[in-house]
């Protein structure tokens, strides 16, 4: 009832209207990018893309590009809001974010500007909840000026084989040493924990590489706890990317194909730990 | 007073055991009393529970045992009245999943103890036998009164609950989000679940649900003046409401709730010899 007649009568209202047949087409991408609470949401006619933050060293973002969404009106160039993630993902995951086959949740989000509640309609089978989420003024990403001018080292891998390699990382250890290299070792994985020092060495011409453009030999260390949030987005991609720029800092591009085949993309920018000597 | 029965039925040990389950992740203690008709477990409502209470019947009429003898108090009063932890009573018939059966009787052995002794399936002719002994308090006569049938309340709206997953899932999460949730219906057959915080509101809209009659006349007993689209709503814990959505086994037929506007809910889930009635009352 809420969702034919109410929203489509206030519908010139709100200045962003968004909808998906599929709620797990969003509410998966954003579970790859829990950090903490506040997530900055910017929707442009391209499309919608999430930032959160943590401790200024981290930034992950999601994009949705808008043809993601079986509908995507917007009526300013830029729309920016901050919301609750946590109670987002409670609101997304309503109706229990089944994985039934041919059980979906339907959901319709809209925006109604500058100090107005984020509305979402979502629907399963018949039952119609409707939420309203307080929006908070939206605070200004750090620009982290990773540009791909820069970029000295990447590496494109399938995501299986680091995902593998995630799973055995010392976790004690409280940095990961990125080492990108043109010579041996090429690209690999230390960690330095308590019972000793790991090495995951990927030679270049593993087929587990798609792509492998190393100018330079490169050793950053990044903090484990920093980058652990981001084995949400690894578990649910296919491919990623892995770049270093000259300063060290880490770009980590996770391609994520959606229940319907589409593709989107989550990030994640990471300052380096400390300067390391290069061997 | 005595006390033993026997149970040979797989499906009626399947259907015990859910039941027992259901009511021990209800409650840590109950009231289990016994008369030759019926079982009861039975929770009333003490201030210390948040005032929740709980009526669970069982009827007996041989359906769920093959043998049923009882000796009660005495031969006006027919019964026994046993206080027991039903998480004991559950693990118990835990490894009386497979048995060929079943016995309970009433023992007297340090302490007076609900004796469950679970024949297994063996493959030798020697019969595999586990015993559960489960302490009991045996509640004398004079406080039995304190354990009535309550009665079914003066209702403003009586509706047929949705799937009880569904209500589950949405519950589930506006806990996570909320202490308190309102819990409204009217006689439309709508019903909605509510929650309101700082952060949030949501609201699960279910229609179409139907309401049950139960005068004899087909009304709605005492809410038959009502207008049909008025809603009747309680506010309620949403933790007891959660418990009770997540521990139900019952795998009801039938599952209702009855409003009493700004009091409590009552709920009611049926399912063949079984009837599970549930009173969460209202919060400010």
């Amino acid at each position: 009832m809420p969702l034919s007649t109410q929203s489509e009568a206030g519908d010139d209202q709100y200045i962003l209207v968004a909808s998906l047949d599929n709620v797990r087409n969003l509410s998966n991408i954003l579970k790859a990018i829990t950090l903490n609470d506040h997530a900055l949401f910017n929707a442009t006619p391209n499309g919608l893309k999430v930032t959160v933050e943590d401790s200024k060293c981290l930034q992950a973002n999601a994009f949705i590009q808008a043809d993601i969404f079986q509908e995507f009106t917007i009526r300013e160039d830029s729309v920016g809001f901050l919301v609750n993630l946590t109670v987002l993902l409670d609101c997304l995951t309503i109706f229990g974010g089944s994985t039934v086959p041919g059980v979906t949740t339907a959901l319709r989000m809209c925006y109604n500007g500058y100090g107005y509640p984020l509305t979402l309609f979502l629907e399963e089978g018949g039952v119609v909840t409707v939420c309203k989420i307080n929006t908070q003024e939206p605070e200004e990403p750090i620009d982290f000026d990773f540009c791909s001018t820069n970029v000295t080292n990447k590496v494109i891998l399938q995501s299986e084989s680091l995902r593998e390699a995630f799973s055995e990382l010392d976790m004690t250890s409280e940095v990961l040493q990125i080492t990108m290299s043109p010579s041996q070792p090429y690209f690999r994985l230390s960690t330095f924990g308590n019972s000793g020092n790991a090495h995951y060495d990927y030679p270049k011409d593993s087929d587990m590489m798609e792509l492998f453009q190393c100018t330079k030999t490169q050793t950053n260390r990044y903090k484990m706890s920093l980058l652990k949030p981001s084995t949400k987005a690894l578990a649910l991609s296919s491919k990623v990317s892995v770049r270093t720029d000259n300063r060290g800092f880490l770009s980590l591009q996770y391609l994520v194909r959606n229940d319907d085949g589409q593709i989107c993309f989550v990030e994640y920018y990471c300052c380096p730990d400390e300067e390391v000597e290069v061997e | 007073m005595r006390f033993r029965a026997k149970m040979v039925d797989v499906g009626c040990l399947n259907n015990f055991t859910r039941v027992v389950n259901t009511i021990s992740k209800l409650t840590k203690t109950c009231t289990l009393r016994l008369t030759t008709d019926n079982l009861f477990f039975m929770l009333s409502d003490k201030v210390a529970n948040g005032g929740v209470s709980m009526w669970c019947e069982l009827s007996q009429q041989g359906n769920f045992f093959d043998e049923f003898q009882l000796e009660g108090v005495s031969a006006e009063a027919n019964e026994i009245y046993l206080e027991l932890q039903p998480e004991n009573l559950s693990r118990a018939l835990r490894t009386a999943q497979n048995a060929k059966s079943l016995k309970i009787k009433l023992t007297k052995k340090h302490c007076p103890c609900l004796t469950l002794a679970a024949e297994l399936p063996s493959l030798s002719s020697v019969s595999r036998v586990v015993t559960h002994d489960i302490p009991v308090d045996v509640i004398p006569r004079r406080l039995w009164q304190d354990f009535k049938e309550p009665i079914v309340p003066d209702f403003d709206v009586s509706i047929y609950l949705p799937p009880l997953k569904t209500m589950k899932n949405v519950v589930d999460r506006m806990k996570n989000l909320s202490q308190h949730l309102v819990l409204e219906a009217n006689l439309n057959g709508e019903m909605n679940l509510k929650i309101e915080t700082d952060l949030v509101s949501v609201s699960t809209h279910f229609k179409d649900l139907g309401n049950p009659s139960w005068g004899d006349d087909g009304s709605q007993g005492p809410s038959r003046d009502r207008a049909p689209e008025v809603m009747a709503h309680t506010r309620v814990d949403i933790k007891k409401l959660q418990q009770f959505l997540a521990g139900q086994q019952v795998n009801p037929s039938k599952a209702m709730c009855n409003i009493v506007n700004k009091r409590m809910v009552h709920f009611i889930l049926l399912h063949e010899d079984v009837s599970l009635q549930y009173f969460i009352p209202a919060v400010a």
